[in-house]
């Protein structure tokens, strides 16, 4: 049964590839794909057509950044919600968007390059993080999840006030949509350069979580139960906060804040394959890709203007987390 | 398995700033059920969570074998010594044989995750517990009983020689914790060593081999059930006159000593 639900997210996943790369604003032919794999082979020459240009510069890099950008927040997502054992916590939580948004806010504000932006925002999600850590570390013998938990909305609230004061600051015609708009997320401006460098930042996050899998499910216990399993509670922990947090910092870098996608996806995918975070993160990490798919599908052509991909996650989303809340099981699928 | 001697030497437990035992010795041979008991407050769980080695001793030191736990690794503790928590819910809906998996994580190589040889020794304790068909259930949705076999039996597949119980018939009723009591009692006769904590001094006297009073910040007493697990004792460390009384059948029992109603 287990395999069923991985070759039915398969399936999903492939299906929502099609999809995206099928529709878009420009009409793609499906000459216009092989002729541009043939061209990447080297067995074409000459000129690119209109239709080639769009898929191979526009709608390629752009669903490709779908892929990496919805698994590695619902990967992100998985690991966060079983390391803190509550299913309503999302990449976020750690104040990692926020403070990734702050960076990136300030580069707009500074009118670096995207490059430049992205390099901030990096920082500035890391940063957040490791301020929120190390006032968990300075708060010892309170409980370490719910002061790491709650350092996360204080600092988080703190880069949402030099946000705001940023907003405030910008050129209010150049500046400010620009800032609004990345932190609604988007993937219009992804580049095939930007995944170069974020695509292998979201593989070195994954991988301490591939390899400790199990023992991450350990941590699910809580503290004391997880340690006397002979799990090194503080050493791990402290390597899937970091794991994860490379991974959201790395795409909210390249696709702005795209919130509710970790939140959601990993709760679907526990509902379907069940809490064992060796499955989860498999399944989180397909559902989340062929999800991301749809929705920036839906985004570039519900109307003539692009819509920012935050407003559709929170449109599904908030709905979702209030469905979560009124079930009100004492633990959860 | 391979029979192993848990002591405590001259053990302050407490926390930083706090101190809430001290001077405290034990010693635990293979086979034998160590019965803590004490009143709310008196330092069992800070007493436990020591012994476990999950908080650091403010002085003295836990030795499993002569090697102080201060001196092992977590995953070569949990070779040696297995804690059974009170039964809880997790917050995911595992299944028993997951939540029984999960003990063999000391047994398992870093990356690793538990093989079709582990799951044999799950369902093995699973069955020793009279709980194998159970393996797929929910565990959150079985019974309170039944959740505390499968925290005995996830302890069981850790394969350590010691095991320590944090009130295993808590918020059980009378047939699950008669229950447990005589699978705990089943496992000291294979060679396990058992520490438990307990609010019943009646369950002391069905299982206990010793009984340690923990009260008034240090030990209070330890030895055979008949000579710990006394009137005077109880009614000190209760704050309320207790009868212990022989039944006709020959067992030793626990009353608080009212006066009969119409009595008077």
């Amino acid at each position: 049964m287990r395999r069923g639900v991985f070759w039915l997210l398969l399936i999903l996943l492939v299906a929502a590839l099609a999809l995206a790369l099928a529709v878009g604003p420009y009409p793609l032919r499906l000459a216009d794909v092989t002729h541009t794999v043939m061209r990447a082979l080297g067995l074409e020459a000459g000129l690119s057509t209109p239709g080639e240009i769009a898929f191979g510069r526009v709608r390629l890099p752009r669903v490709v950044a779908g892929l990496v950008v919805g698994a590695a927040l619902s990967g992100a997502g998985a690991a966060y919600q079983t390391l803190f054992r509550n299913p309503l916590v999302s990449p976020d939580i750690l104040g990692v968007a926020t403070g990734a948004g702050l960076g990136a806010v300030v580069g707009i504000l500074l009118s670096l390059p995207v490059a430049g932006i992205q390099v901030l925002a990096f920082a500035g999600g890391l940063a957040t993080v490791a301020v929120v850590y190390l006032i968990a570390a300075a708060l010892r013998g309170h409980d370490r999840t719910l002061v790491l938990v709650l350092g996360g909305v204080v600092v988080g609230a703190l880069a949402g006030a030099c946000i705001s004061l940023v907003k405030i600051m910008a050129d209010p015609y150049d500046q400010l949509p620009a800032i609004t708009f990345w932190l609604l997320g988007s993937l219009a401006a992804v580049k095939m350069s930007d995944l170069a460098v974020a695509a292998p930042l979201v593989v070195a996050g994954l991988v301490p979580l591939v390899l400790y899998r199990w023992r991450v499910g350990v941590l699910s216990l809580g503290d004391d139960e997880a340690r006397a399993l002979g799990v090194d509670v503080g050493r791990l922990r402290g390597l899937v906060i970091a794991a994860a947090t490379l991974m959201t910092a790395s795409v909210v870098a390249i696709a702005g804040v795209v919130g509710w996608i970790g939140l959601m996806i990993p709760h679907i995918a526990r509902m379907l394959i069940g809490p064992n975070f060796a499955r989860l993160l498999p399944a989180s990490m397909l559902l989340g890709a062929a999800f991301m798919l749809v929705v920036d599908t839906a985004a570039r052509s519900m109307a003539r203007v692009e819509t920012p991909l935050g407003i559709l996650t929170a449109v599904l989303g908030a709905p979702f987390f209030l469905w979560l809340l009124a079930r009100g099981k004492k633990t959860w699928g | 398995m391979t029979l192993m001697r848990l002591e405590a030497r001259d053990l302050a437990i407490g926390y930083p700033g706090h101190l809430v035992g001290r001077d405290i010795a034990l010693a635990l041979e293979p086979g034998e059920i160590l019965c803590l008991l004490g009143p709310n407050g008196a330092g069992k769980t800070t007493l436990f969570r020591t012994l476990l080695g999950l908080q650091p001793p403010l002085g003295g030191a836990v030795l499993i074998d002569g090697m102080p736990l201060a001196d092992l690794a977590r995953a070569e503790i949990a070779r040696r010594l297995a804690y059974v928590p009170q039964a809880h819910l997790t917050e995911f809906s595992y299944s028993v044989l997951d939540v029984v998996l999960m003990g063999r994580t000391a047994r398992l190589r870093a990356f690793a995750s538990p093989g079709a040889a582990d799951e044999r020794v799950a369902l093995a304790k699973l069955a020793m517990l009279g709980i194998r068909e159970l393996a797929s259930h929910d565990y959150t949705r079985i019974s309170g009983g039944q959740r505390q076999l499968a925290l005995i039996a996830r302890a069981l597949a850790q394969e350590a020689p010691i095991l320590v119980l944090d009130e295993p018939t808590a918020s059980l009723d009378f047939g699950n914790q008669a229950l447990v009591l005589a699978r705990i009692r089943a496992l000291a006769t294979e060679g396990f060593g058992i520490v438990l904590s307990t609010h019943d001094p009646d369950h002391a006297l069905m299982v206990g081999t010793r009984v340690a009073v923990i009260a008034d910040g240090g030990l209070r007493a330890v030895g055979p059930p008949a000579e710990v697990v006394t009137p005077a004792m109880l009614s000190a460390i209760y704050r309320t006159a207790v009868l212990v009384e022989q039944t006709p059948s020959g067992h030793r029992v626990c009353v608080p000593a009212w006066e009969k109603a119409g009595a008077s």
